[in-house]
């Protein structure tokens, strides 16, 4: 289905005469027809490969395979209109053995500018491993990492040059200052002169240094030399971005300042961070791939993971009044309700939870009924699906819902 | 060679932000000072020359600077700090070349801090400085392959101390491989030939006929030689074990 079309969107282009310009609006609008076909073609494929990944190993790499197809497509627009931009970051069956474990089992995905990639797993999922790998710290057993075109095994200095790596645990060398340890790293980035202190300058600015820089780092607390772990990462300005637990052990207003940083850098650069914070995806991620004992078990957005949870669009309802305490019944019988629990009451006010059928949304017809019965409306809430019970069902390999839809 | 130049700025900066240089210095020069004039007679030999200054040298460096090497790619991984070395567009020889020349310009700077002995000398007396000078060259040499394989062994650990103590025994073994001491354990059963081999990698027959006068292209080699082996090994073993 993909090469095919990627086959006649390339013959329209080669068919388009060249140097008429009365044909270019012509050409213009199958332009623009094309490119919303290759929209509702890459949603396709996606879907595609949900399904896919319930298959066999077999399957389950050819639909890895076609999802990095899927992803260069949509960062390069349509495919045959310009090959050369190829997608930032791609990993390609990655494997890596310390021993008898096998630690990253066969990971493959492919990450494209201006997403931000959140990398979940519970501890010792293999999140760390692959992150050494994509960065050249850890050479893999088999498979490769490709940055920007470079192959990091063919090519290590070069593809270091484009990445910023914030290692677990943020490592630096305490005793130094921020100052000469950003001096060291700008040196070392190819920075000199005036271009190096400017560089500095605005670094320091941007993670807010400018009241430690010259205290040795081994005096300052953990949420400054997170900073000066990140000021050495984004540094160079790099193409991509790789932090290994940006967050841990951070308290809440520095939290929300890294992710303010990292959100506000998202538009021009590949970033992949990993967490086990799983409202950090929410906070920035456009895209989770969730790890578990090595292998890549999910691979979606935020939204669709959520989706996936038994209280995605499920209906918190809390009414006080006459029958009140009897309303499950009446709701469990409206068309569109899959099932009712009632969450007790206290004080006159009863609760309940009403999970929907798949596809279908309650917010309206609750409230109609709740209305018609004379209940008064406490609480009514569509819950959003809660990620942990997500990440818990995957991660687990119990099955997160009945419904749900993947 | 830019990176090695920068690497090799920060890892010499480093010495001088933490006690390490002035105690490493301070007590280099007080006990080569206190075996010169008191283990090797300095006035009571009527001599004007620096022999027990710089006969001492192997002996002390065999724990001070298997002392000064312990750190070099030990602390890195206990800190973790190698990970953020190596991930910086950096090679492995780079980085191994820059730490090593670091570690043997500061040994070199302790070494110029005894030159009060060498101004005593010429003070009293009227000593062949030409040997002198060619004593510190051996003496230099000498140091750089200690600190080569102090290199090699902190890589291969996270602590200090075993990197410490498995230094300074490689290091014993190389002055000592002259001696009945070690040679006894061979030629029992070794080829002569081997026995030969082993006896000339002695870093004591090496250093005295440096310690001459007399700098021979092949005293010259031997050092030069097993510092290129020793760091060369150092960067294959960062390499296969950076991670671990």
């Amino acid at each position: 289905m993909g090469p095919v079309a990627a086959a006649t969107a390339r013959d329209t282009f080669d068919d388009r005469p060249e140097g008429q310009a009365g044909r270019y609006s012509e050409w213009l609008r199958a332009r623009r027809d094309l490119k919303k076909r290759y929209q509702s073609l890459y949603c396709a494929l996606r879907e595609r490969c949900d399904i896919a990944e319930h298959g066999g190993a077999k399957r389950r790499r050819r639909s890895t395979d076609l999802r990095c197809w899927i992803t260069r497509c949509a960062c390069t627009g349509i495919p045959g209109e310009n090959e050369n931009v190829e997608p930032k970051v791609e990993i390609r069956h990655l494997s890596k053995r310390f021993g008898q474990i096998t630690a990253v089992d066969d990971v493959s995905f492919c990450v494209g500018r201006g997403e931000v990639l959140g990398f979940l797993g519970p501890n010792g999922a293999g999140k760390s491993t692959t992150m050494k790998m994509i960065t050249g710290f850890l050479a893999p057993d088999s498979g490769s990492v490709i940055v920007g075109g470079d192959d990091i095994a063919l090519a290590p200095v070069a593809v270091k040059a484009r990445i910023g790596y914030l290692p677990e645990g943020a490592p630096l060398y305490a005793d130094m200052t921020p100052l000469a340890f950003l001096n060291f790293v700008a040196e070392i980035r190819g920075f000199r002169g005036e271009a190096k202190r400017a560089r500095i300058e605005q670094t320091v600015q941007r993670v807010n240094l400018e009241e430690v820089l010259n205290q040795p780092i081994a005096t300052l607390s953990k949420g400054f030399k997170r900073r000066v772990g990140l000021a050495q990462a984004i540094f160079h300005d790099p193409e991509v971005l790789i932090l290994d637990e940006p967050t841990d052990g951070l308290d809440p207003n520095q939290k929300h300042e890294v992710r303010a940083l990292i959100r506000s850098m998202a538009q021009a650069k590949v970033i992949i961070l990993s967490t086990h914070i799983l409202e950090e995806v929410e906070a920035v991620c456009t895209r989770a791939i969730i790890i578990a004992r090595g292998k890549v078990v999910c691979d979606s957005t935020p939204a669709e993971l959520e989706a996936r949870s038994r209280l995605h669009n499920a209906i918190t309802l809390a009414v006080k009044g006459d029958g009140a305490h009897e309303a499950a019944q009446s709701l469990r019988d409206l068309s569109g309700v899959e099932a009712v629990e009632a969450l007790g009451h206290i004080d006159g006010i009863a609760r309940y939870q009403i999970y929907p059928k798949a596809g279908e949304l309650l917010a309206a017809t609750v409230s109609q009924v709740a209305r018609e019965r004379g209940w008064e409306i406490v609480q009514l809430t569509v819950e959003r699906g809660r990620l942990d019970e997500v990440f818990r069902a995957v991660t687990t390999g119990e099955s997160a819902s009945s419904e749900g839809g993947m | 060679m830019a990176n090695i130049w920068v690497i090799f700025k920060r890892e010499l900066a480093s010495y001088f932000m933490t006690p390490i240089a002035y105690v490493f210095i301070v007590i280099f020069v007080f006990l080569s000072g206190i075996f010169a004039f008191y283990m090797g007679n300095f006035f009571a030999r009527g001599q004007a020359d620096l022999e027990p200054f710089f006969g001492f040298h192997p002996w002390l460096y065999l724990f001070l600077i298997p002392a000064l090497a312990m750190r070099l790619w030990a602390e890195e991984r206990k800190t973790g700090t190698i990970e953020l070395l190596l991930t910086l567009p950096i090679s492995i020889p780079q980085a191994v070349v820059a730490k090593y020349l670091a570690a043997w310009v500061f040994s070199g700077i302790a070494l110029a801090f005894t030159f009060p002995i060498w101004w005593t000398v010429n003070f009293l007396g009227d000593p062949d400085n030409g040997v002198i000078v060619a004593s510190y060259v051996g003496s230099m040499l000498m140091a750089g392959a200690f600190l080569a394989i102090g290199a090699c062994v902190s890589s291969l650990t996270k602590n200090q101390v075993i990197a410490f103590v498995i230094t300074a025994v490689v290091c014993l073994i190389f002055v000592l491989s002259g001696y009945p001491l070690v040679l006894d354990f061979f030629s029992g059963w070794a080829p002569q030939f081997l026995v030969e081999t082993i006896s000339s990698f002695s870093f004591l027959s090496h250093f005295n006929a440096i310690a001459k006068g007399v700098i021979d292209l092949r005293d010259f080699v031997y050092f030069v030689s097993l510092i290129a082996f020793w760091l060369f090994a150092n960067a294959v073993l960062i390499e296969l074990k950076k991670a671990d």
